[in-house]
């Protein structure tokens, strides 16, 4: 995003120009400072949900989403302490715990996003007990698998499937922990009718929640770098 | 309506009352209809048109306070006292618990015309009824100021002439021919009003920030993804800006909003027309829960008759100001009241919070600026612009003025609603109006689950926005819960967590699934298998609750978790157990399956 004022603001100590437009994980990338993220993934609308990207911001009362912060002059941003650290955990933890995580036994054991986050923040046990939910599974369409199970709600399928796609397969249903995802209105994936079978939902899923059948676990690649050109793509497109 | 017709009628209104020489208010508003308010009523006005003579008035009225004794009646006599003068009438009686036996009493004794009460002569067909009548000179009624339950055994709620001869609406007409917008916010602005909705933010300040705010011109064409989701009839056509009445009081236990709407719908209305005036909207929405069908019954009249009158619509009170309300019904999720899943549900999405900035000030409904305000801050507006800022600045504390209204639940005598000045003593409240028992109570509840239990020796507090702060409580929508020694504040705190365990939205870790946790380290604890170790993690986890969550449910959830361990750890710790399994406590006085019995769901 850009067209706004230019603004500078301090991350971790080094001095950033910035578009007032921008979202503090934008700059921070920009720059070259790693913010760890989960439910954000460039070219969607950023919903803030997972909480992991929190930074403090000198002043705020309590951390910040990087994802959906804008930055503004003189702002103070530090992306990493050891508070921070224990926060991100706890986070990954319960979201571990929520579900079941077992990954010796799963699709995209290797190529997952949370498993990665999990070895980078440090967490190798849970220190609460692990929920053990029993969630439906959803194989019904002939080319793609659901398992609920190993969902952790980050709305990435959701928002490809309305945003760029186009198509609104995905929602949420449920409140709390009964927060679930489903297809057009609950029916089962394969008698979707929105669902173009374009994938795209399984390609940005951090997790293996969303999954191609008939793929080994070493196929099991996402890709997803794709994205910010289509949306830029569908943008140029309205504007013209 | 222009400003004439609303005297000649509200006179009208006065002199029909004046001419009875009784007036008998029953109230109609929902703790006492659900004990029979509405047969007792008819069975009064049965006796009481078998005896013309008597010259009585019988209307269905607003709470009166006392809602745990129901049905209660109020009969007043002589002239009907000038509007926001504040005296009461001449002589007025309040009686509780009355059924539709006591009617023939009432009406035979009225009709003697004695000017002395009821008294209770062994025998006398009033014996009973004298029985039945409240002290008016108690504190519970006497320590009370009305600003926004003002009038309410006067007002019929079903009739806007009983609202107009109450002084109704002659502040939104004020407002209209006489007074810039700029100058009605800083009427505000000056009065110190704070939302009543629970966070306390500076009504003049929101107020001026939608005012200044650009009215926003939705693109043509898609969406904005934002919005997705809203039908196109609904999304505006044109530059809109939004006034929104939050109705959804969700907090168990809480009834003070539901009150205000049963019972003066009016003076919410008027609220919502002088701000959308002050702010420059023409639209509004009262967001109100379904399960409050009497008020959405009432409010939906209240709408039709003001807009008969020309006081909502087009051309209000033959000004050049247009405003349009509509209703709308929330479906039951404690997170709707929370102000942007309010207006995704309005917008026709699900109703989840999103994360702000962005305010709805400025970017609220479909993207236009939005002013979003309590019921109960609405119902003082009115008050504000005829009394002036200064007459409400002088209630209440330095940074709180004016008064607030409190739901009064739990072990003391007096139950029910109250409307008390900003800075009044918890003891005050407990002890003197709430006639608990000194030295019997322990702690007192405020702010639901996103509030904090005070213990006893803190009752000398002030009642304001920061005094219960300091104190890891909040002042919240006002649900008061009072708890004697039975109560076992690890119970207390399980309670609530339970409550956001079920309401949680699960659009956010750390509360979807931290809330759970909490819950299950709760019950251990309260089990009796907690250790040191588990009482760590609890609090571990209510901070990270506090610091991450996305919206103000998750960030609050952990209060009534953390005000407990702050004034009752020990409960805590005598429940706890070392490795071994053994208790860390040996007097074991604590019995960890005692539930919490004030706390209802
Ligand atoms: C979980 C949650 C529930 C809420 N419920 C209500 C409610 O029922 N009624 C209400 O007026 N405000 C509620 N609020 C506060 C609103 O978000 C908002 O601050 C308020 O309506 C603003 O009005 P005020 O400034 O007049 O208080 C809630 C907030 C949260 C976080
Ligand atoms: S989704 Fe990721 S974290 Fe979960 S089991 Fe599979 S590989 Fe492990
Ligand atoms: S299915 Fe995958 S992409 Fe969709 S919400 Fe769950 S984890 Fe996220
Ligand atoms: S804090 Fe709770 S209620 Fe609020 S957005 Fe997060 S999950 Fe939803
Ligand atoms: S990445 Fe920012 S909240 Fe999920
Ligand atoms: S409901 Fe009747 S007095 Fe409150």
């Amino acid at each position: 995003m850009s067209g706004g004022r230019v603004i500078t603001l301090q991350i971790d100590g080094r001095d950033c120009g910035a578009d007032e437009n921008q979202t503090i994980l934008e700059v921070a990338q920009e720059n070259g400072i790693f913010i760890p993220t989960l439910c954000h993934l460039n070219g969607l609308h950023p919903v803030g949900g997972c909480r992991i990207c929190m930074v403090e911001v000198e002043g705020a009362p309590r951390p910040l989403p990087a994802c959906v912060t804008h930055p503004a002059e003189g702002m103070r941003v530090t992306t990493d302490t050891p508070e921070l650290r224990r926060r991100r955990r706890l986070i990954l933890e319960l979201m571990l715990a929520e579900g079941n995580h077992v990954c010796a036994v799963c699709v995209v054991n290797g190529h997952c996003e949370l498993q990665e986050l999990a070895l980078q923040l440090g967490v190798d046990h849970l220190e609460i007990p692990a929920l053990y939910p029993r969630r439906e599974v959803d194989a019904s369409h002939p080319r793609f698998g659901l398992d609920r199970n190993r969902c952790v709600l980050c709305t990435r399928c959701v928002r490809v499937c309305g945003e760029i796609e186009g198509a609104h397969t995905w929602d949420v249903m449920g409140r709390g922990l009964k927060a679930a995802i489903i297809s057009d209105l609950n029916q089962p994936w394969g008698e979707a009718e929105s669902c173009t079978a374009c994938g795209k939902c399984v390609q940005v899923c951090p997790t293996g929640a969303l999954f191609e059948k008939g793929k080994a676990t070493g196929e099991m690649v996402k890709r997803h770098l794709h994205l910010p050109l289509l949306t830029a793509m569908r943008k140029e497109e309205e504007e013209r | 309506m222009n400003p004439e017709e609303l005297q000649r009628i509200a006179a009208e209104e006065l002199q029909a009352k004046s001419a009875a020489k009784h007036r008998i208010g029953v109230c109609t508003a929902s703790g006492c209809l659900s004990c029979g308010s509405r047969e007792v009523l008819k069975a009064i006005e049965q006796e009481a048109a078998a005896r013309p003579e008597a010259n009585l008035r019988i209307e269905g009225v607003g709470c009166m306070g006392l809602c745990s004794r129901g049905p209660l009646v109020m009969v007043q006599s002589g002239p009907v006292p000038a509007e926001n003068s504040g005296a009461g009438a001449e002589t007025a009686f309040l009686f509780k618990e009355l059924t539709p036996a006591d009617a023939p009493a009432l009406v035979a004794y009225l009709e003697q015309q004695k000017s002395d009460p009821p008294t209770v002569a062994a025998g006398s067909t009033a014996s009973s009824l004298a029985a039945k009548r409240c002290d008016l000179s108690a504190p519970f009624f006497r320590r009370q100021v009305k600003v926004v339950l003002e009038q309410f055994e006067n007002i019929d709620p079903e009739r806007i002439e009983s609202y107009l001869a109450a002084g109704g609406y002659r502040a939104l007409l004020d407002c209209l021919h006489h007074r810039r917008p700029v100058e009605i916010i800083d009427e505000i602005t000056r009065s110190g009003l704070r939302g009543r909705g629970g966070g306390g933010y500076p009504v003049g300040l929101k107020w001026s920030t939608v005012a200044k705010a650009g009215a926003f011109v939705p693109q043509a064409g898609r969406s904005s993804r934002q919005s997705a989701g809203a039908t196109a009839a609904d999304r505006p056509d044109g530059p809109r800006k939004y006034v929104i009445c939050n109705a959804d009081e969700g907090d168990p236990g809480a009834f003070m909003d539901r009150s205000v709407l049963e019972c003066a719908p009016h003076r919410v209305l008027e609220g919502m027309a002088i701000a959308a005036y002050a702010v420059g909207a023409d639209f509004g929405y009262l967001y109100v829960r379904a399960e409050y069908p009497l008020a959405v019954e009432r409010l939906r009249k209240a709408i039709v008759q003001a807009e008969k009158r020309g006081l909502l619509g087009r051309n209000i009170g033959g000004s050049a100001f247009n405003f349009q309300v509509e209703i709308r019904l929330g479906a039951g999720a404690f997170v709707c009241g929370e102000e942007t899943a309010l207006l995704a549900s309005i917008e026709g999405r699900r109703g989840q919070p999103r994360p702000r900035p962005p305010y709805p000030a400025e970017h609220g409904l479909w993207g236009c600026p939005t002013l979003i305000n309590n019921v109960e801050t609405l119902a003082n507006v009115a008050a504000i612009i005829n009394r002036g800022a200064d007459w409400f600045a002088a209630l209440g504390t330095e940074k709180s003025k004016g008064t607030k209204v409190f739901a009064l639940a739990g072990k003391i005598k007096n139950t029910g609603l109250i409307e008390v000045p900003m800075g009044i003593s918890i003891h005050e409240i407990v002890h003197e109006m709430g006639s608990g028992e000194v030295g019997g109570i322990k702690a007192v509840q405020t702010g639901g689950p996103s509030g904090g239990c005070i213990p006893a020796e803190h009752f000398h507090l002030p009642v304001d926005y920061e005094s219960l702060q300091a104190e890891g409580s909040i002042m919240g929508s006002g649900g008061m819960i009072i708890m004697d020694e039975g109560a076992a504040m690890v119970d207390v705190a399980r309670f609530f967590m339970e409550f956001c365990v079920e309401e949680s939205c699960g659009k956010c870790a750390p509360c979807r699934v931290g809330t759970t946790q909490v819950l299950l380290l709760l019950e251990k604890i309260g089990r009796g298998e907690g250790t040191a170790a588990d009482l760590g993690q609890l609090e571990e986890l209510c901070h990270l609750l506090q610091q991450t969550s996305l919206c103000g449910l998750g960030q609050s959830a952990a209060n009534p978790v953390l005000s407990t361990l702050r004034f009752f750890r020990r409960e805590y710790e005598q429940l706890l157990v070392d490795n071994t399994g053994k208790s860390n406590e040996t007097d074991g006085s604590q019995s960890p399956q005692q539930g919490p019995q004030e706390v209802k769901k």
